[in-house]
């Protein structure tokens, strides 16, 4: 196993089942990738589709590991990557907050640190996003 | 976000952080290696980072190693600065780096 290159934690005031919903979404695989989505049924051994924004399939990786909504793990390629990159999310609970561990490895070593930019950047959207979702629900 | 502060108030604290921004994933011996401290006081820097979140660390076989986690730095970011354009700071801050990088007599 090679040595990962990325690794975050944040504490997210949302509920685990949210958290997964939001990590496995569209919109947030779209945020990360930029131009493309990732489509999957998020079961362990299906396929992790790249699709842009033409509908078009563009690149595959696979779910190496799913338990919903602990773990997901999948691969994945950038569009300037030779190698397929892999990325594993551990949500853990605990009173108020879900904790989000995200780590990344087999990347490419060039484009690393534009990646931990683009994690770092698409995560506290996230964390944002929940966060604000919860508190409407309050609100209402 | 007052104990991401405490922990980055110290010099050496930050100068690991410099090390793990610069190679991520170090075990403490590699730390060590380029600190004038004890490895006791580095152990003991690591855990006040650890215990702020501004570092995470993930056991390989039998390695610990140590990561940068930008996430409470993020926090920050978010806090005081997302209101303004990325991209004009990030010139800015570019100028500034070229200027002072330049030598007195160039």
């Amino acid at each position: 196993m090679s040595k990962p290159t990325f690794v975050y934690v944040t504490y997210i005031a949302t509920t685990i089942e949210q958290l997964w919903d939001a990590i496995t979404s569209d919109s947030f695989t779209q945020q990360y990738l930029g131009q493309e989505q990732l489509q999957s049924d998020w079961q362990a051994g299906s396929p992790v589709e790249q699709v842009n924004s033409e509908g078009e399939l563009e690149r595959k990786g696979e779910v190496l590991r799913s338990h919903p909504p602990h773990e997901l793990c999948y691969t994945f390629q950038f569009f300037d990557h030779t190698q397929p990159s892999r990325v594993r999310f551990l949500l853990e609970p605990s009173e108020y907050q879900v904790k989000l561990t995200v780590i990344h490895d087999q990347l490419e070593v060039q484009s690393y640190l534009s990646n931990s930019d683009r994690w770092a950047m698409c995560l506290s959207n996230l964390k944002r996003f929940l966060e604000l979702e919860l508190m409407t629900l309050w609100v209402a | 976000m007052d104990v991401v502060f405490k922990a980055l108030s110290d010099p050496s604290r930050r100068q690991l952080l410099d090390l793990l921004y610069t190679h991520n994933g170090q075990t403490l011996g590699e730390l060590c290696e380029h600190l004038a401290m004890t490895r006791q006081a580095v152990s003991k820097h690591l855990a006040v980072l650890e215990a702020a979140n501004l570092i995470v660390t993930l056991w390989q076989g039998r390695e610990k190693l140590h990561y940068l986690n930008p996430a409470p730095i993020q926090e920050i970011y978010d806090r005081w600065l997302s209101k303004y354009d990325r991209q004009q700071l990030d010139t800015l801050s570019q100028l500034k780096r070229n200027l002072e990088t330049k030598s007195p007599g160039d």
